[in-house]
């Protein structure tokens, strides 16, 4: 592989514009796209969160629902940074040929890429933000730390933009897209803490769980929930970040290598 | 002269697949230049390598005076691009098209605003002004990426076969404007294989082939170095019999493509007086074009 596609990002303004763009897009299908962020977690929230939780006592000291709340948002959050990053980003670098047509102008790769990470990631923030409304709404927390979940969400929202992107960079069609979500998202969902607590899986599971980006997501979102200060809250920002770095450096050597064939 | 784009000993090779071979040229300020040559001749690659999108093996490249690919930021600021397939931006207007892409150099919305009138009436698409891209037939698509082009006011353009697959009344409206384009003092860079587009635009050609320049000049002077100034096509089942025994003596050269026999000659009198024994054969006398050039340089077998 040629050694150029390995030099350190060069960053700029020059995202701007393109996110501008793909805003002005969305804003044209705002509705839809608000009624997805919106009725996904809720359903969820509320089928599982009163079906289950009219079954069981309280989990880690909260009501069951108030537990699965925190899951959603960290779940909701990913979710849309995941499909952002994977479909509408494959569609823009591929089927519609939208970054083509932008490197023709003074902007790079490298500001594209990061212009798409930052883009997921704000679709990310409005899903968090959705859910928190949702919480707040339905009184399933009063607490201000609350208000944590809305950076949070933007965080997990570049990590798991970041890491979507190395696939959306291998990918040779959309099809391809359906391993990612059974292989990674589907069991990450299961192991992270979502809707029961990781201490409920057998110990090598955990182990494995305390490697993934969701399980220091939820690690944060919860406490926060229940008006508590996170434990180890260096840890959980730090390995959310350091997913994000690596996710967005690969992804950019991978998609330098493409566009240059 | 005044170089605004030069090149030399360009070369770019893909996984041992040479598709730029050594490539030399030199374009100047002001002249509209055409690229020819078949599919895979490497036409795409050098407009690629031109704008610094990626890095060639070995040689030179200057743009403006810029040396590309390593400050080609700054070149394409200056430059405009129509690229070979629809990259238009689907969900948006006409408008909003041409808005977007004016904030990628960093023009402000103002600013583009004030130059959309212009920029749509050079497009022919002051009515369409709020239509969205999938609503526009071909012909307006390749316009609005002309305008898109020129959103920056480019000192150059470049065209990446900006005319295939229109009709032709589309294709005489671009033509029309890329000519009002070079008469505003504006420089040219198009890939073609329509050699009439190139024969009637172009002040200077360069026929490519396998990753290298094999001819190039004015349309003219090619024609003039390489291809006999007549021709005369005839065709008929039994064309390329009678070429065999009766054309030789006549023609300098000739070539048989199935039922039809293209003789290249000095002077045609002799072969049309010969004609005239032969009522079977039609037959088409005409002054040497283009074409005859492209494929007598590049060969009749397909390329695909």
């Amino acid at each position: 592989m040629n050694l150029s596609y390995f030099s350190l990002p060069r960053l700029s303004r020059r995202f701007i514009p393109i996110w501008r763009r793909n805003f002005l897009v969305w804003k044209k299908m705002a509705g839809s796209s608000i009624l997805g962020h919106l009725a996904d977690p809720v359903i969820y929230m509320l089928g599982l969160g009163y079906g289950l939780g009219g079954m069981l006592p309280e989990v880690n000291g909260m009501s069951y629902i108030a537990f699965l709340a925190a899951g959603t948002v960290c779940y909701s959050t990913m979710n849309s940074a995941s499909f952002e990053a994977l479909y509408s980003g494959f569609s823009r670098m591929h089927e519609q040929r939208t970054w083509e047509a932008i490197l023709n102008t003074p902007i790079t790769l490298d500001d594209i890429v990061l212009s798409e990470i930052i883009w997921a990631a704000s679709k990310s923030l409005l899903s968090g933000l959705a859910v928190l409304l949702v919480i707040w709404l339905l009184g399933l927390s009063h607490s201000p730390l609350t208000l944590w979940i809305i950076p949070l969400s933007l965080l997990v929202g570049l990590c798991f933009a970041a890491l979507g992107l190395i696939m959306t960079a291998l990918a040779p069609g959309y099809d391809f897209f359906m391993y990612y979500f059974t292989l990674v998202i589907t069991p990450m969902v299961l192991l992270c803490g979502v809707f029961f607590p990781v201490d409920q899986l057998p110990p090598l599971l955990q182990t494995v769980s305390s490697m993934l980006p969701l399980t220091h997501a939820i690690n944060l979102a919860r406490p926060l929930m229940n008006d508590a200060i996170p434990a180890q809250p260096v840890l959980h920002i730090g390995v959310l970040l350091a997913y994000a770095l690596t996710g967005f450096y690969v992804s950019l050597v991978l998609f330098r290598r493409r566009l240059s064939q | 002269m005044n170089a605004v784009l030069s090149a030399r000993d360009l070369r770019k090779s893909y996984g041992g697949h040479v598709v730029v071979d050594g490539l030399n040229l030199s374009i100047q300020r002001g002249e509209c230049f055409g690229l020819l040559g078949p599919n895979g001749a490497g036409k795409t690659t050098t407009l690629r390598l031109m704008l610094g999108l990626i890095a060639p093996d070995a040689g030179e490249l200057r743009l403006f005076d810029h040396a590309i690919p390593d400050q080609a930021r700054a070149a394409r600021l200056r430059v405009g691009v129509v690229p070979q397939l629809d990259n238009l931006d689907p969900d948006f207007t006409v408008a909003e098209n041409l808005l977007v892409y004016g904030r990628y150099f960093g023009i402000s919305d103002a600013a583009i605003e004030a130059r959309l009138p212009e920029l749509l009436e050079f497009a022919n698409l002051t009515g369409k002004r709020d239509a969205r891209v999938p609503t526009l037939s071909g012909g307006m698509k390749r316009r609005l990426t002309l305008a898109r082009a020129l959103v920056n006011d480019p000192e150059v353009i470049f065209l990446d076969e900006p005319t295939t697959g229109l009709d032709p009344q589309a294709r005489h409206l671009i033509w029309q404007r890329l000519r009002e384009l070079t008469a505003r003092g504006k420089t040219l860079v198009l890939t073609t294989h329509y050699m009439e587009e190139a024969e009637r635009l172009c002040h200077r050609l360069a026929v490519m082939d396998n990753g290298r320049i094999i001819s190039s000049g004015s349309p003219r002077e090619l024609i003039a170095q390489n291809i006999e100034p007549q021709v005369v096509e005839v065709f008929g089942e039994q064309a390329a019999a009678w070429a065999q025994s009766h054309a030789v003596r006549h023609a300098q050269r000739f070539e048989i493509s199935g039922e039809s026999v293209f003789c290249y000659v000095a002077d045609a009198q002799p072969l049309l007086l010969e004609l005239q024994q032969h009522p079977e054969l039609r037959y088409l006398h005409r002054p040497a074009n283009m074409e005859d050039v492209f494929l007598k340089l590049t060969g009749r077998e397909m390329r695909e």
